[in-house]
């Protein structure tokens, strides 16, 4: 609390250091979740649509399985990302008060996807019992689907803060907006695909990284064989595309948002024959233990070594994002930690065609368990550069995020709040995801059971019985 | 005029949550007052079939509320957002707290681990709506400024919100006791039936004794608002409180079908009635209107169409999973229990 206390009267006093605080935790917490929004229903109806389409016994039991714990995360990610809309108002009141009629316009589309995906989602959930194989099968799909639209929604709302337009400002206020043009700005072309693809390889490699843990251990039967090879497959074949995508971006962010693309690279003057950093410190202008690639940087961008490149000093200090070492390694760590993917997936790649198998090596399985944190640490690491990158700006040349903080005093108390109510979230969820699991361990065959409330049948119950955790 | 029309909508949303979202609300208040797991363990029962498949569904309305507030009448969503920011933090902690013990519960077989997030849950379904109630109040009760800069104490605690609060908290009680009635009826529990009959009318009494008193309260209080209720919306005043006593009647006499529709026509003739006499203001006091607070032409059109689509694609849906639900689909294993259509 008290170096919370401090580190706001460090910012001038002002909440906006909190508020950044509290809407980094908040949003990262929940992006997690989302993704399990966007992307899980697809491998679950993937593994669904074997097990009907085969007749496969395993497919069908992991399917179901999946969408039990799908139900979990799913209610925790309806309840973060209420937060979320909350915070928009009660954080950043200066920008909704200014932009919400803009910000709107996405987030009312989201409305819409996300009503449907509710929807089919208690259809699909509870659907198993009694709804018939392949119907119960097609109440999925609007939940894959919208989970696409609703993310395509909320990276319009996002990339339109690194991109504003399509909105007229007449003494400050909006007076007309072009709603079309906000939804379609120029960023939304590579952050939407970029999002995306991110959701289906953190799902899939987390997924998978569950089963390389079992296969690790011996378990390698058809069970654990298929709820890795699934999701695996997935996130692998993903993972080039997402490299592509990336790059893609990068390069529109030199051109369109070339401050952040300044303060990703380490660039700090403007100028040709720009080297690449990998790694490194940046200290008083200066960077320190990184490796220096000559011409790199200006090659990344242009393919040519005398491409020009926006340095940091094209912006006042004042306009220049804070903490460049965080954003340049967190760059460097989502590169890098995409790269053990593909080789990951490269590898297992190799091995199939070569066996019509999965590996059999060890190191395969340490390394398949390592993907699934792996593909989480780069989105986030994603988000950090793109959101600490946009400082000071909340919405990019137009508002900073200090404008946009709450004036309302307590963001500390609301922060200190958010991280004990979310650091128990966290715990707890992981540690039904384990009970969960230990269950099915136990019980390999059977189907998830019905809980009731405060006591199943007397038979069922002991009160001796386990205790989790 | 179409600021009036994305009024609407906004009233529409709030109608459907408070309808649909209150009943789920409600059903965590009975769920905390059904006694020790022995003996609670039917109603709980109950109130988690009925809320399962479809709280997350209910819940979006709170989403949609807030996406057309914010987009339709930024500057009043940035006051209401500062000047009664505690309440709505609290409110928002226990949306977070209720929705995610209902889900763990679920999960858990240990007996003490189903108590602590069934406490969560029921718990935290009366923190939310209580205070969501006092910022309609205080909204109502024209406590909000316009420019806050500050949340204020004052702002959600005049006697106005905290009626409203208490108001809130009952009608969640009685619609969910309501619907339980009906559920339990199609499922020839006539021991449930009974049960939920009692708390509706208990609930419903409450709450009809509440909204008196806010009237009273506001009468002394509120002028303005009072004399928009007792003309303006006066006929609106006049359906809810006829619902309620044909609620009432019904509950007696156990007649079950119409108990639903009744019960929410009574609680839409509420909201209603505040918006009715309340129009056009939309923070009473600070002479911000529909049309002086309202968003650009084209966001206003905007929302209008995602509200067109939305009732085109989301109605339909919503149906279904009902209906679906209704018919028992939806359900965890009970063969015992098959329920007619």
């Amino acid at each position: 609390m008290h170096a919370m206390h401090l580190l706001a009267a460090a910012a001038g006093g002002g909440q906006v250091v909190p508020a950044r605080a509290q809407m980094a935790t908040t949003l990262g917490f929940h992006i997690i979740l989302a993704c399990f929004g966007i992307a899980f229903p697809t491998i679950v109806l993937v593994t669904e649509f074997r097990g009907l389409s085969r007749s496969d016994e395993v497919a069908m039991l992991l399917a179901r399985r999946w969408s039990q714990v799908m139900g979990v995360l799913v209610a925790v990610g309806a309840v973060t990302g209420t937060v979320l809309s909350f915070e928009m108002g009660l954080l950043w009141p200066g920008l909704m008060r200014a932009y919400g009629a803009v910000l709107g316009v996405p987030f009312g589309f989201e409305g819409i996807f996300f009503f449907l995906e509710a929807i089919f989602t208690g259809i699909y959930l509870y659907g198993w019992q009694r709804l018939p194989g392949w119907t119960h099968f097609w109440t999925g799909i609007p939940i894959a689907l919208t989970g696409l639209g609703g993310a395509v929604a909320v990276m319009a709302a996002n990339s339109w803060m690194n991109s504003p337009g399509g909105f007229t400002l007449s003494h400050g206020r909006v007076v007309a907006v072009d709603p079309w043009h906000v939804f379609f700005n120029r960023a939304t072309v590579y952050e939407t695909p970029h999002m995306i693809l991110a959701a289906y390889m953190v799902v899939g490699f987390v997924i998978a990284s569950v089963y390389a843990a079992g296969i690790l251990r011996g378990n390698r039967d058809r069970y654990h064989r298929l709820g890795f090879g699934i999701p695996f497959t997935i996130g692998a074949i993903l993972t080039p595309i997402q490299i592509f995508v990336g790059d893609t971006a990068a390069r529109a962010i030199a051109s369109q948002q070339p401050v952040k693309f300044a303060a990703i690279e380490y660039v700090t003057q403007t100028g040709r024959d720009v080297p690449e950093y990998l790694g490194g410190f940046y200290v008083n202008g200066k960077v320190y233990f990184g490796l220096r690639i000559p011409y790199a940087d200006s090659l990344l961008v242009g393919f040519k070594p005398s491409t020009k490149v926006t340095g940091l000093d094209s912006v006042s200090a004042a306009n220049r994002p804070p903490a460049l070492t965080l954003i340049h390694l967190s760059f460097d760590a989502m590169v890098g930690l995409a790269f053990l993917l593909l080789l990951a997936g490269l590898w297992a790649l190799l091995v199939w065609r070569r066996s019509r198998g999965l590996p059999r090596q060890s190191w395969f399985w340490w390394l398949g368990i390592l993907c699934g944190p792996a593909a989480l640490v780069a989105m986030e690491c994603g988000w950090i550069v793109t959101e600490v990158g946009r400082q000071p700006w909340v919405v990019y040349q137009l508002m900073t995020t200090t404008q946009a903080a709450t004036t309302n005093g307590g963001v500390i108390d609301s922060l200190t709040a958010v991280i004990v109510l979310y650091a128990v979230l966290g715990v707890v969820t992981l540690i039904l995801l384990r009970m969960l699991a230990r269950r099915w361990r136990q019980s390999p065959q059977t189907e998830p059971e019905a809980v009731v409330p405060y006591g199943p049948p007397a038979e069922h119950r002991e009160p001796t019985g386990r205790e989790p955790a | 005029m179409i600021v009036d029309v994305v009024g609407g909508i906004l009233l529409a949303g709030l109608t459907l949550y408070a309808a649909l979202g209150g009943a789920d609300f409600g059903g965590g208040l009975w769920d905390l007052l059904a006694g020790g797991y022995q003996r609670g363990r039917a109603a709980r029962q109950l109130i988690d079939d009925t809320i399962t498949p479809v709280w997350e569904a209910n819940h979006v309305w709170l989403i949609f509320i807030l996406v057309i507030f914010w987009t339709v009448f930024p500057s009043a969503f940035a006051a209401v957002m500062t000047a009664a920011a505690l309440p709505l933090w609290l409110a928002a902690f226990g949306i977070v707290l209720r929705g995610a013990g209902f889900a763990f519960r679920k999960e858990v077989e240990a007996l003490h681990w189903q108590r602590l997030f069934g406490a969560t849950f029921a718990l935290s379904s009366l923190i939310v709506p209580f205070f969501m109630g006092t910022v309609i109040g205080a909204i109502a009760s024209g406590r909000v400024p316009a420019n806050a800069a500050h949340t204020d104490p004052a702002v959600w605690t005049g006697p106005t919100s905290l009626l409203i609060g208490a108001l809130f908290v009952a009608v969640c009680a009685y619609l969910a006791a309501v619907f339980l009635t009906r559920e339990a009826s199609r499922r020839s529990d006539e021991r449930l039936r009974r049960y939920f009959t009692l708390r509706a009318a208990v609930a419903g009494a409450v709450s009809g004794a509440l909204s008196l008193a806010t009237l009273l309260e506001i009468h002394g209080s509120n002028p303005a608002l009072f004399h928009g209720l007792t003309h303006r919306a006066l006929a609106l005043v006049i359906v809810s409180a006829a619902c309620g006593l044909a609620v009432l009647v019904s509950l007696v006499t156990g007649r079950s079908q119409a108990l639903r529709p009744l019960s929410v026509l009574g609680v839409a003739a509420v909201v209603w009635g505040w918006g009715v006499a309340q129009y056009p203001a939309l923070l009473p006091g600070t002479g911000l209107t529909l049309t002086s607070g309202a968003a650009p032409h084209s966001v206003l059109v905007t929302v209008v169409v995602v509200f067109v689509v939305a009732a085109l694609l989301v109605g339909p849906s919503f149906l279904l999973l009902f209906s679906l639900h209704g018919r028992q689909l939806l359900e965890e294993e009970k063969p015992a229990e098959e329920g007619g259509t």
